[in-house]
């Protein structure tokens, strides 16, 4: 590849969202501004995502994509294949594998290890945007740290549905301090993300931040006393792997009623049929017991 | 104009809210001029004055939505006086929802429209630390049922209620976290006049038994005739007349004062 510069940014860019990592890692949960560029794909594609992983990325990275758990689906395919064509890196699908990893809406199932970095796409960073929509007075109600209004919409959840109903991107207070975004992963997720051994960066395009949690960061999911915080899922194992604490997928599969449950990260679920476990719709893949 | 304090009825050793010479100003245009007073504890003090003649400029100043360019507003907090004006806004806005209420004219502008009355009960309660859905939800419903709002409508959104229910619900939302202060900007307007009456009467009720403070700018001679122990009337961003409300609207000294007295229309 000779027509782009490494990673299709340029050098100063790359520079600049550096910087803006570097702060967002030295103030963890502190949404950074950066000078967000314009990228060959549509806002809400993950501009933000694709900028923070252009300005990690090195030669010798192995990169790994995913939209919703899944390596194959459109949004993950055209990434991946935009960085084999810019930056000429190694690609896998494999979660220990990678040593970068971006990602849309999920955590791997598989545990992240040091030395790994995980891009998250966001698509509005700011976790108070639908309860106050002056971006002045957001600011200054991280700066002054006054996050009652986001208990506001936790009791609102528990006046109207009995329970906290908020199931994605379910806010968390970053080392006693700032409250975050985690972007719209499941709720399943929330408890990855703190002392997680790999650092996490996050980075929305159209709203121009970048936010970042580092390794083995406290991260708590808000919550009352007396309605703790609970990861939640499908009460189903996997139909493909069997596999009983990963996060599912609903699929319709006819006209009648009939669905089944699948790992939505389908690196952990083919894994495991690798292993040999077989779930109730599954059958054993080719090479197996 | 400090003489005029020995004859406060309620004064006691310390001022709650001391204002000395605030002055704000719109360029070249006053807003309002050397205004100097002292609150004391559980003390109302109504601002009279016709339209622009500043009374919400100052209460602004007062309630630190405006800076004022110059004076002084020292506030009792529990570290002794201290000058709002000068202090660091994380204090200021901590006494915003903790020592301090204020009630809006329009409900829209202090509640959240789109939460349940409950929600908005409960938000300064969250504000200052409250995470026990339980107790909030009972302070919500208790404080429901002080202003006269059915305890069976604390999951409906204010936009389901009437005006009246607003604005109770928007006082209700303020004296939650039981406040020594209170700032209103004309609490009964927009309303008819047999809801008014009814807010007065609970405005009046609660003033006594939490032993509110409050400030209160209004049009209205009425809403201060029954409310306020002490009255300023302003014109052109000046306070032209200050006193016990009864002597005052009974024994206006100065010109415009009788004016505004004698402009009541008598039913």
């Amino acid at each position: 590849m000779t027509e782009y510069n490494f990673a299709y940014l340029d050098e100063q860019t790359k520079r600049m969202i550096r910087r803006a990592i570097l702060k967002g890692v030295a103030v963890p949960g502190y949404q950074v501004p950066f000078a967000s560029r314009e990228m060959p794909m549509p806002y809400g594609w993950g501009t933000g995502g694709v900028q923070v992983t252009a300005a990690c990325l090195t030669p010798d990275d192995t990169l790994k994509v995913i939209d919703q758990g899944a390596d194959d689906t459109t949004n993950a395919v055209s990434i991946r294949k935009f960085f084999q064509r810019t930056a000429g890196v190694a690609v896998t699908e494999s979660t220990p594998e990678a040593t970068m990893i971006q990602t849309r809406h999920r955590i791997p199932e598989t545990a992240l290890t040091e030395g790994q970095i995980l891009v998250y796409q966001v698509p509005i960073p700011e976790p108070l945007r639908f309860l106050e929509p002056r971006e002045t007075e957001t600011r200054k109600m991280h700066e002054l740290e006054e996050y009652g209004l986001m208990h506001v919409k936790l009791y609102e959840d528990i006046a109207r549905h009995g329970e906290i109903a908020t199931s994605y991107a379910y806010p968390v207070k970053v080392e006693g301090r700032y409250v975050m975004d985690p972007s719209p992963i499941p709720k399943f997720d929330n408890p990855k993300l703190g002392g997680s051994a790999a650092l996490q960066l996050f980075g929305a395009g159209r709203e121009q931040r970048i936010y970042a949690l580092p390794p083995y960061t406290q991260v708590v999911s808000l919550d009352f006393d007396d309605h703790p915080f609970a990861a939640s899922k499908a009460p189903h194992d996997c139909d493909l792997c069997g596999a009983k604490e990963s996060y599912l997928d609903e699929v319709i599969t006819d006209d009648r009623g009939s669905r089944m449950y699948v790992c939505s990260d389908t690196d952990f679920c083919a894994g495991r049929r690798g292993h040999g476990h077989v779930g109730r719709l599954g059958v054993p893949m080719e090479g197996t017991a | 104009m400090m003489g005029q304090l020995a004859i406060t009825p309620m004064a006691q050793d310390v001022p709650l809210l001391q204002v000395d010479g605030v002055t704000k100003r719109y360029g070249q245009r006053i807003g309002c001029a050397d205004v100097s007073f002292d609150l004391f504890p559980g003390e109302v003090l109504g601002i009279v004055g016709e339209s622009g003649s500043g009374k919400s400029t100052l209460l602004s100043c007062l309630a630190g939505h405006l800076r004022p360019d110059l004076g002084r507003v020292m506030f009792d907090t529990a570290q002794g006086p201290k000058d709002t004006l000068t202090m660091s806004e994380t204090e200021r806005r901590r006494l915003m929802r903790t020592d301090w209420a204020y009630v809006h004219q329009n409900p829209r502008d202090g509640l959240r429209m789109g939460v349940s009355a409950g929600g908005n009960v409960g938000e300064r309660l969250m504000a200052v630390g409250a995470r026990h859905y339980g107790s909030i939800r009972d302070s919500a419903t208790d404080w429901l049922t002080r202003v006269e709002i059915s305890a069976e409508r604390i999951d409906d959104r204010p936009s389901a209620f009437s005006g009246g229910m607003q604005q109770r619900l928007q006082i209700a939302r303020n004296l939650v976290t039981g406040p020594r202060l209170v700032f209103m900007d004309e609490p009964t307007g927009g309303l008819d006049v047999s809801v008014q009456a009814r807010l007065l009467d609970l405005l009046r009720g609660l003033v006594r038994d939490m032993g509110l403070s409050a400030i209160i700018v209004t049009h209205d001679l009425a809403v201060v005739r029954l409310l306020a122990d002490r009255l300023m009337v302003m014109k052109s961003g000046r306070v032209v007349e200050q006193g016990l409300t009864d002597q005052v609207l009974d024994d206006p000294q100065h010109a415009y004062t009788q004016l505004l007295v004698s402009s009541v229309l008598q039913v």
